[in-house]
């Protein structure tokens, strides 16, 4: 049967031939030209996701594999280049290229200050950004998920450090791209104790044979894949390099936040579901380990004073309850986060960036406020974003982070409560940070109060078709409290966590537990933010931390501690290694055997004194020794 | 008459020529012993070839042996004919240049 889903390898094909366009043309695509091509290609992909979409929302769907040629057969080994078509891939396809195109659009007049083939450079590694993610989610086997994950690693270096005449980006770049290695490597271990348990990568083998394996191997595979997920996803303790990123451009931002790069993490747990259900201790791992961001995360974000430094460590916190979620078991809940965060989080950066652009590069909320009136898209769309982040309904946020919350409530309480307290949080630093930005008085300078105005439409329209999914996109997972049977996403995405639902003892709250805890913590959420509103729109935070909270500004200074008890100690063991071993012993070696033959032939050359006669006498000495010798041996 | 006195006797050529060669500073004096150590190999050859032919001969008189060495012969007086032509044309040339024929002044290729 001929059918759209045969064509999927059009979706990351798209953005391949725009990269190659853009990167190959750079030096002479015009400005206009190279927006409108990487941003097209994206767009087309999108348009190809829909009608894959379109596909699969038919009720005897089942998942596809498209195979497109053989990658690896060697051995008993092998490995298809082929792409699976299921209901969690193509809802990931639509939220990448969706969100992604969104973002490409508002980078057109972004990044419009910067020369053209710097610009068509832009375009080409966001391009190749999406065309890994692509890669990543459609991959049929966890060789193609790593392929796009090291593309995606690629990238984000390549983007953070676009600016790479500042070496303080350059630096950030690095950090980000060696922590990924950190991860990566877990993750590259995990895969081969897979080739060792099961012979093969491809998921429908994996997982078909995960319910007969013993599950301590299951534990360990789950946990070094983890380690990877821990990497790519920004969770403790690779973390770090998230916030840093920040050097990028805003649009990167958007994009390594929502549409790409940490959702990676995320995408590959639920993916590998059946093996984290069948091995608990590494879900208590997950969902611990999420919960720890989370809270961790929250609490340096309402101290931090940079616009997008506050919004990447709200990026940190929400992934941990991702993770939560998947640690509970709650995957649907946590795709759907994945969903919701995408559209918030896209729109809050973007949001971000305007305020950036409209403040002449300003990055400090202390310097802005009362900018309300002057951005007064920008002011709607991200206080749309902040109340859904919150979880106030009926925005999207709310329903996806109740169903979390309530699947750990019915997991154990203590992780809701706890929980809860990060929630609270994040609507108090949210509430913050919008105050101190849009409300108020203005505390910049003059000539950035006369520069102040509204960006151009192609960076409002992205804001507000955003601030509208962010608004409704909860609707499709409305909770059974509500309504029965109303939560599409989940009968949607149910045959692929079918083998883990039918596993997990189904601990369904009763009715009234779950209104309370709704009641709660709306409460609670509504108090948090009405408090940060009134105190921070009068008493902007402009003063320097002082006792906790500058611990808490600065990080929990956990970047020093790194610094402390890993880099130092290894710049010192490679001091110790370049003075002693490289220096005296190889190069030692190396520099012996060359000085040698040099002094060897220095002497030697004093056999060459010029004179016939002395030659003539090697000559004959030659022969006779010569001679010698055959007589010697003849006889 | 017995090898022995040929073999002495081209030895004694050959090492007057050797002793001769490594001694003299003279061009000319080291290209005529040269000659000499030439002359002395072929005179070997010579000899030999003779010895052999005899030893074969006597066996099978019919066999026609022994020429090959002495062919040897001819060839070594061309080639040195040749060298000698070559080599005092050098010599011509080196005395016209350093008015000399003493082969210590002829080190400047060390420098």
């Amino acid at each position: 049967m001929k059918s759209i889903i045969d064509l999927v390898y059009l979706v990351p094909l798209f953005p391949l031939i725009g990269f190659l366009i853009n990167g190959l043309g750079r030096k002479n695509l015009s400005k206009s030209l190279s927006g409108i091509i990487g941003s097209g290609v994206i767009l087309a992909s999108f348009i190809v996701s829909v009608l894959i979409f379109n596909e699969t929302t038919a009720e005897d769907f089942t998942a596809v594999t498209v195979n497109l040629f053989d990658f690896i057969n060697v051995a008993g080994l092998n490995i298809p280049f082929a792409f699976q078509v299921d209901q969690l891939s193509t809802l990931f396809l639509l939220i990448i290229t969706g969100v992604g195109f969104l973002i490409h659009v508002y980078s057109t007049s972004y990044m419009h200050e910067e020369e053209s083939h710097h610009y068509a450079r832009y375009f080409a590694y966001l391009n190749l950004f999406v065309f890994s993610m692509l890669l990543l989610v459609l991959g049929s086997n966890y060789l193609i998920m790593f392929i796009g994950w090291e593309g995606v690693g690629l990238c984000s270096y390549l983007l953070i450090g676009y600016w790479f005449k500042n070496t303080e980006y350059g630096n950030a770049a690095r950090k980000a791209f060696v922590m990924n290695r950190i991860g990566d490597l877990g993750f590259l271990v995990g895969l081969f104790f897979i080739i060792q348990q099961f012979g093969s990568l491809t998921y429908t083998e994996v997982f078909s044979q995960a319910q007969s394996t013993d599950v301590g191997i299951l534990t360990v595979i789950t946990l070094l894949l983890f380690i990877g997920a821990a990497g790519k996803s920004a969770q403790i303790p690779l973390y770090t390099w998230l916030p840093d990123a920040m050097a990028g451009p805003t649009p990167v931002s958007a994009l390594i936040h929502a549409a790409t790069m940490v959702t990676a993490g995320i995408y590959m747990i639920a993916r590998s579901n059946i093996l984290y259900t069948l091995a608990p201790v590494s879900q208590t791992v997950v969902a611990v380990i999420g919960l720890a961001t989370a809270i961790l995360a929250a609490t340096i974000a309402i101290k931090q004073n940079d616009i997008k430094k506050v919004l990447a460590y709200s990026t940190v916190s929400q992934l941990g309850y991702m993770f939560l979620g998947l640690g509970v078991g709650a995957y649907t809940g946590a795709v759907f986060h994945v969903m919701t965060h995408a559209f918030f989080k896209a729109l809050l950066f973007l949001g971000a960036g305007s305020v950036i652009h409209a403040m002449q590069h300003e990055q400090d909320i202390r310097k802005m406020g009362g900018l309300a009136k002057k951005l007064p898209h920008t002011h709607w769309t991200f206080l749309v974003g902040c109340l859904a982040i919150a979880g106030i309904p009926p925005f999207s946020g709310f329903f996806s982070k109740d169903e979390i919350l309530v699947n750990a409530y019915a997991h154990n309480p203590i992780l809701y409560w706890i929980g809860l307290g990060g929630a609270l949080m994040t609507a108090f630093y949210m509430f913050r940070l919008y105050a101190m930005t849009f409300r108020g008085t203005f505390r910049g300078s003059d000539e950035q109060a006369q520069q102040l105005h509204e960006s151009q439409w192609s960076m409002v329209v992205p804001l507000i078709v955003l601030a509208v999914l962010a608004a409704v996109a909860g609707f499709i997972g409305i909770p059974e409290l509500f309504a029965p049977g109303a939560h599409r996403l989940e009968h949607y995405l149910a045959p692929v966590f079918a083998a883990s639902t039918e596993l997990r003892a189904a601990h369904q709250l009763d009715h009234s537990t779950e209104y309370i805890l709704l009641a709660v913590s709306l409460t609670l959420i509504a108090v948090a933010i009405l408090y940060a509103l009134n105190r921070f729109t009068k008493k902007p935070d402009i003063e320097d931390a002082t006792g906790f909270g500058k611990t808490l500004a600065n990080k929990w200074y956990v970047d020093e501690i790194y610094d402390t008890i890993i880099s130092k100690p290894l710049n010192g063991l490679g001091y110790v290694f370049n003075r002693f071993v490289e220096k005296s012993g190889i190069d030692g070696l190396v520099n012996g055997v060359g000085k040698s033959v040099q002094w060897g032939s220095r002497q030697l050359r004093l056999l060459q004194s010029g004179l016939v006669g002395t030659y003539i006498l090697w000559m004959v000495l030659g022969i006779l020794i010569f001679f010698v010798i055959t007589i010697t041996i003849l006889n | 008459m017995p090898i022995n006195y040929y073999i002495i006797l081209a030895v004694a050529l050959f090492s007057i020529g050797v002793a001769g060669v490594l001694t003299r500073r003279n061009a000319i004096i080291i290209f005529m012993c040269v000659e000499l150590m030439l002359n002395a190999v072929n005179l070997l050859l010579v000899a030999f070839s003779k010895m052999h032919y005899e030893n074969v001969a006597a066996f099978n008189p019919s066999l026609q042996v022994g020429g090959e060495a002495q062919l040897f012969v001819f060839f070594i007086m061309v080639v040195a004919a040749a060298e000698v032509s070559v080599g005092l044309a050098i010599i011509v040339m080196m005395y016209r240049n350093i008015h000399s024929v003493d082969v210590n002044f002829l080190n400047r290729l060390k420098h």
